[in-house]
């Protein structure tokens, strides 16, 4: 093996990554515009959830009701019928639909105990569950101060002091943010190496690799440092420029030590991205298999959604997967200021994972090399 | 032809004053070109001096920069004349196969470019075997035109040129690569279909000074200009020249002195040298074809060994096998005394292989190619600069040094390869057709330091050519066909004992000899009959107008295409079916099993109830108890706590006397959503807790609520994820895949180079891209079906809408991630970029901007304004309104408005955007 050989490979692969225009415009985007717009736009769980109130009743009471749903967790009430309620939850207009009876005023100061219906849209899943409990406690909460009885709420015998780490306010974006760079790092990563393989295969360009002096670990390193180079170059600045400076998260941790985490995940993935480019015999091919592997490590990491709400075997299968410790190594850097002593299994795992998928990777590699020319 | 002086016959092109400008270099300046109606015109010229330009131009697959051009009676500037008149103009350009789809089989090829021009049936079958037997492919048109050899793909694409009876035959070096007998078989095609349509052009771009000498006119072409121009005889006056190859020296004499002497070549010493090659009953198959069958030759150290023969008779392939790209499948091949199945890196160093097919990087410049092999050819750092500076000088590359080879023509790109080839000293060369596609003065050039490296430095050479000059020059020479050698020996032997001193005439009498029991070569007669049968009126008419025959004509080329990989199919269903497991199980909204643990510093009965109460909820479960503050600090930061409960001292004793009694809770806030929930969930079980012990200890019920909240969960009753996910990821995965294949499918011919089809036909832009799109439509369709199957029997959902509603609206949005595929593809080149491209234009919108776990109207910002337009989100709310809440067309009546405007809006977006020429 000569470094000499591997240096220069792997200037040839940033030459070409350069001269074409649109590719690095995509990088580009991929960690400046995807993450902010990702960042921004994710809402709260419970934020502009839009509420429909039926109000039979018009009475001072339920008038006042429809005026605690406020922004930002809930759009202004939208005023229906109730023959428009059915049809305008079956065509998504609204999440929730509230039915405030007639006489719910009378009822409730006669002490009958009125019912008020809400009605909600479950298919839409993180509204529903969070948004239907937010409606109920701001109904009770209202109606007992109504009553007179607000003292009581005060006086209940336990306070509840809820405190929120690493994420006060329990803004969605910060989240957002982060899973996004994890994502594209993954996604990136696989493709300009695995493509730039492909490429070399579509062009006949390997066939005379296989004719120099060069050996094909020599070659596969090249674009392993090449690649994960530029990806882990891109995803610092989305860290240090778009997270840091444009959306203003603090990051708790230490960028340096996500960046060795990124550098290791880096490492496995241009490897597993070199053993697709040999599965794939062609540019589509390489593309549906790109897909194939890129949703699921990204949905079921742990990135997404939490890894303990997966089926056991699911999350069995995922330790083997470099992103799921990634993620977990930067959910536990950025967010929770982890240091070396915490996420060093993490560190470990990357590198054991790496290990495997690169040898695994450059012995299909040399064996399918032949076959490429 | 005889000199026209009475009745000069229309010129059926006139260009004045051409120029074209690519950055800053002039491939065209001020050119006056004609030509005559019925002639045949030879351009000539050095590599580099435009020639591919002018006929680029006159062909109509390059845009006009400046003057005007005239073919067939109108302005070629005009779109509309272009359109009128393409049909009548065949074009085919330089390359080997540039033209063709390699993945589809011959006659696949053949019969699209039939269709393209209203051919089909059996009048498109009798052409086609016509042609196919003329050039002797017929027995190979089942093979995919990328297993073709150099050769054969030339003659495949003239076949393809030829099917539609052009009235203008643009030939963009037609012949380079192609064997003597095929050359000859060529020409006398082309002759013959001349013959029955006397008004047939052609200009043709050659490097082969004795084709030249046959053409009526001949345009002698350098640095972007024409030099002379007039009939071969005339021109050979001019320069007091007795051969066209003198001739063309003579043009360019002025500026190159070492041209115009004669090539003199010292003889070898072949006593007692010591072997270099030994080649002994090689024997190479691919499956049941037999590409080289026993081949055994010896070449000395020093000699220069020559390959002659048809195309693809297993020249290239010996020589693969030699260079240890192949391995033989029987026999034995050693380089230096050593079977080359053990070269090594050390024996690589000494072998420079130059392969048939440019092989170097195109996307690096000159330079930037030489340095990166300088490199890895181990010269040694300080020496890199110099070597390259020779070798550009050498190879008259100095004024290319700075451009990349993607944009320059053959002969240079096959001086770049020779250079690199070359560049480490190598001591064997084997050079496969090296001067193909090279201008003469080049090749004798290139000769001489051929000449230099074997008789002075002892360079052994083992070369293949189809030039018959060259093979004179050679010490030794084989003739192969059909995968074994015919004859090897002395070339001036050969050439007395079988072409009575010609050596070009011993090799057509070889191959003739040998090709006698193959070839099923049509005669003339039946040539002339099949073109002079179709007369123009009985042309199929080409439609100025969009026509649905040249877009089917697309679709099935795609659709062809596609079959030709089924694995690519197989895995854009099976792939999305996989997807769709994935993310129904793996997305999960429903939050439990949510680890805590409790720092209880109170240690009373009381606290050890709460904690009873906690453990006792299914959401919940218990970790070992945290220890103090630091303990709770470092395992939340671990992550392994989702939640910590403070139960601090005096709890109890603060309870009973009933004031200000707390709890402390710390929630893990790196996760919102999961967050959220939590706090939910403990809210709801501290007031439980809070209400027993209102009942138990402090005695009275505490008041019910007033009011009586009713939460229905409608269409989804239960609040599973699967419910809710699986119609939600069925949009996501129609989008990409479907949008991913149809992006590449346009790239794709980009960067391979076919799509110079669709430039010089008459194939409208919505056609093309029409066509294209349709087969990924119905891929997609019936990926759809797959999935909704899938998703009521395996996940057991159950379907409760419309089913028609959703096919039309799976179809509608299928469309739509069709078209955006290729509306990415309009302003791509490279088939990575389009990959990361759609990736990254369709992923983060379909997942995060289309109400797939946040609706769209939660949204903020920039991910609002795309998830209200994006189409996802409109077949998103159709597939669930149809799977869970029992919807109709009625119902859905808004989304299915806007599908039906995007559909053929975004197609239409993309029409507008691609361009129909090379700019």
């Amino acid at each position: 093996m000569r470094l000499r050989n591997i240096l220069h490979l792997g200037i040839k692969e940033l030459r070409s990554l350069l001269l074409d225009p649109f590719l690095a415009g995509f990088i580009v985007f991929a960690f400046t515009f995807s993450i902010w717009t990702a960042a921004t736009a994710m809402p709260d769980t419970v934020q502009n959830a839009v509420l429909a109130v039926v109000d039979e009743d018009q009475s001072p009471l339920s008038q006042r009701l429809s005026l605690l749903f406020q922004e930002p967790y809930f759009a202004p009430p939208i005023e229906i019928s109730r023959t428009e309620m059915d049809p305008g939850l079956d065509a998504g207009d609204y999440t929730f639909a509230l039915y405030i009876p007639s006489e719910f005023q009378s009822d409730l100061l006669a002490g009958r105990r009125p019912t008020i219906q809400l009605a909600v849209d479950a298919t839409r899943m993180s509204q529903a569950f969070e948004g239907s409990g937010y409606i109920q406690s701001i109904i009770s909460a209202e109606v007992s101060n109504y009553l007179g009885r607000g003292h009581e709420a005060d006086a209940l015998p336990v306070d509840l002091v809820i405190r929120s780490k690493f994420n006060q306010a329990l803004d969605g974006g910060w989240f957002g943010a982060i899973v996004e760079i994890i994502n594209n790092v993954t996604m990136i990563a696989v493709i300009l190496t695995g493509a730039a393989l492909i490429r070399e295969r579509e062009h006949g360009t390997v066939e005379h690799l296989l004719v120099m002096p060069v050996t094909s670990l020599e070659i596969m390193l090249s674009k392993v440092w090449s690649m994960g180079l530029v990806v882990l170059a891109a995803s610092l600045f989305s860290l240090w420029v778009v997270v840091q400076m444009l959306l203003q998260v603090p990051i708790h941790g230490s960028t340096l030590l996500f960046a060795l985490g990124a550098a290791l995940h880096l490492f496995s993935v241009t490897s597993m991205a070199i053993f697709m480019a040999t599965v794939a015999r062609t540019m589509p091919q390489f593309g549906l298999l790109m897909i194939l592997v890129i949703m699921p490590l990204d949905m079921l990491s742990g990135g997404m959604t939490p890894r303990e709400n997966m089926p056991e075997f699911v999350q069995t299968i995922m330790l083997a997967a470099p992103t799921t410790h990634f993620v977990s190594l930067s959910q536990g850097v950025l967010f929770r200021g982890a240091g070396l002593e915490i996420v060093w299994p993490q560190l470990l795992a990357l590198t054991v994972i790496g290990s495997v998928f690169f040898v695994i990777a450059h012995s299909r590699f040399k064996k399918t090399l032949g076959s490429m020319a | 032809m005889d000199d026209a002086r009475h009745s000069e016959p229309p010129l059926l092109v006139k260009g004045e004053n051409l120029s074209l400008v690519y950055g800053d270099t002039h491939a065209l300046d001020g050119v006056d070109f004609h030509v005559q109606e019925g002639s045949i015109i030879g351009l000539i010229g050095p590599d580099g001096v435009g020639k591919s330009s002018l006929l680029a131009l006159v062909s109509g697959a390059r845009r006009l920069q400046d003057g005007t051009l005239n073919v067939l009676g109108g302005n070629m500037a005009a779109p509309a004349h272009r359109r009128r008149v393409c049909p009548r103009i065949a074009y085919m350009p330089q390359g080997l196969g540039k033209s063709l789809y390699m993945a589809l089989a011959v006659e696949e090829n053949l019969a699209f470019f039939g269709r393209l021009f209203g051919y089909d049936g059996e009048v498109l079958e009798a052409r086609m075997v016509t042609l196919l037997s003329a050039t002797g492919l017929l027995p190979f048109r089942k093979r995919p035109a990328g297993k073709l050899s150099g050769g054969m793909k030339q003659k495949l694409g003239l076949c393809c040129a030829l099917i539609h009876e052009p009235d203008l035959l643009v030939l963009d070096e037609p012949t380079t690569g192609v064997d003597p007998l095929s050359r000859r078989q060529f020409w006398e095609l082309i002759d013959t279909i001349r013959q029955s349509r006397p008004q047939m052009s052609v200009v043709v771009a050659t490097a082969y000074m004795d084709e030249a000498a046959q053409f009526d006119r001949v345009w002698a072409m350098n640095a972007g200009r024409i030099m002379a121009e007039g009939s071969p005889a005339e021109l050979l006056e001019q320069t007091g020249t007795r051969t066209m190859e003198a001739a063309f020296s003579r043009f360019l004499a002025s500026q190159d002195d070492l041209a115009a002497s004669e090539l003199e070549i010292p003889p070898y010493e072949e006593a007692s040298q010591p072997i270099a090659i030994q080649a002994e009953n090689l024997s190479k198959r691919f499956g049941d074809f037999t590409a080289v069958d026993s081949v055994s030759f010896e070449i000395h150290q020093g000699e220069i060994f020559g390959f002659l023969g048809s195309n693809g008779c297993g020249k290239s392939t010996t020589m693969k096998v030699l260079t240890g790209l192949l391995e033989a499948s029987e026999g034995k091949a050693e380089l230096f005394g050593k079977p080359v199945e053990a070269s090594t890196v050390e024996s690589r160093m000494r072998v420079g292989y130059m392969s048939q097919h440019f092989s170097l990087y195109g996307e690096l410049t000159v330079r930037q190619n030489l340095d990166l092999h300088a490199h890895l050819y181990r010269i040694p750092h300080d020496q890199v600069n110099a070597r390259i500076d020779a070798l550009l000088d050498q190879f008259g590359l100095r004024e290319e040094a700075d451009e990349r080879p993607a944009s320059l023509p053959l002969g240079v790109k096959q001086r770049l390869s020779l250079a690199v080839a070359m560049l480490h000293d190598p001591d064997l060369l084997i050079l496969d057709e090296p001067t193909s596609g090279v201008d003469p003065i080049a090749r004798d050039a290139f000769w001489r330091i051929l000449i230099d490296l074997s008789r002075n430095k002892g360079v052994t050479i083992f070369i293949s050519t189809h030039f018959m000059n060259e093979g004179a020059r050679c010490d030794r020479i084989s003739f192969m066909h059909a995968g074994r050698v015919l004859v090897s020996g002395k070339p001036a032997d050969i050439a007395t004992d079988l072409g009575g001193g010609s050596l070009e005439k011993a090799s057509i009498s070889l191959l003739e000899e040998a090709s006698k029991e193959t070839s099923t070569a049509t005669s003339a007669e039946e040539i002339a009959s099949q073109f002079a049968q179709a007369p123009d009126e009985t042309k199929p008419q080409t439609s100025r107008f969009f026509s649905p025959r040249r877009m089917m004509s697309y679709a099935r080329l795609e659709a062809q295409e596609i079959a030709n990989d089924p694995i690519r199919s197989v895995m854009a269903l099976v792939g999305s079916l996989i997807l769709l497991f994935v993310m129904g199980f793996g997305i999960s909204m429903d939050v439990d099993g949510l680890s805590y643990a409790v720092l209880d510093s109170d240690q009373t009965s009381l606290s050890s109830d709460y904690q009873t109460n906690l453990a006792g909820s299914a959401y919940f479960v218990e970790h070992p108890a945290i220890l103090d503050y630091e303990d709770m600090d470092q395992r939340m930061r671990t992550g392994e706590l989702a939640v910590a409960i403070e139960i601090p001292s005096g709890f109890s004793e603060k309870l009973e006397r009933g004031r200000g009694a707390e709890i402390g809770v710390w929630i893990d806030g790196s996760q919102p959503m999961r967050a959220e929930t939590v706090l939910g969930y403990v809210n709801a079980v501290h007031a439980d807790w809070l209400q027993n012990l209102i009942r138990t200890r402090l005695g009275g019920a505490m008041e019910t609520s007033a009011v009586n909240v009713e939460t229905r969960f409608r269409y989804n009753p239960d609040v599973k994820s699967l419910v809710a996910m699986v119609p939600a990821v069925i949009p996501i995965l129609l989008l990409m895949i479907p949008a991913i294949l149809s992006s590449l499918s346009i790239v794709r011919e980009k960067e391979l180079g076919s799509i110079t089809n669709f430039y010089v036909t008459p194939t409208r832009r919505s056609e093309f891209l029409m066509g294209k799109q349709m087969p990924y439509i119905v891929l997609g369709w019936l990926n759809f079906v797959i999935l909704w199957l899938a998703a009521v029997t395996i996940f057991g959902l159950r379907f409760e809408g419309n089913f028609l509603a959703i096919n039309i609206g799976a179809l509608l949005y299928v469309t739509c991630s069709t078209g955006l595929g290729l509306l990415i593809s309009t302003f791509l080149r490279s088939q990575i970029a389009a990959i990361i491209g759609t990736a990254i234009l369709t992923l983060l919108p379909a997942v995060q901007f289309s109400g797939l776990t946040d609706p769209v109207s939660s949204l903020q910002g920039a991910g609002r304004v795309i998830g209200e337009i994006y189409p996802t989100s409109h077949f998103l709310s159709i597939a669930r309104g149809t799977f869970s809440k029992a919807l109709g067309f009625t119902d859905l009546q808004q989304e299915f408005i806007t599908l039906i405007i995007m559909a053929p809006l975004i197609t239409l977006i993309s029409v507008l955007l691609l361009r129909k020429q090379e700019t």
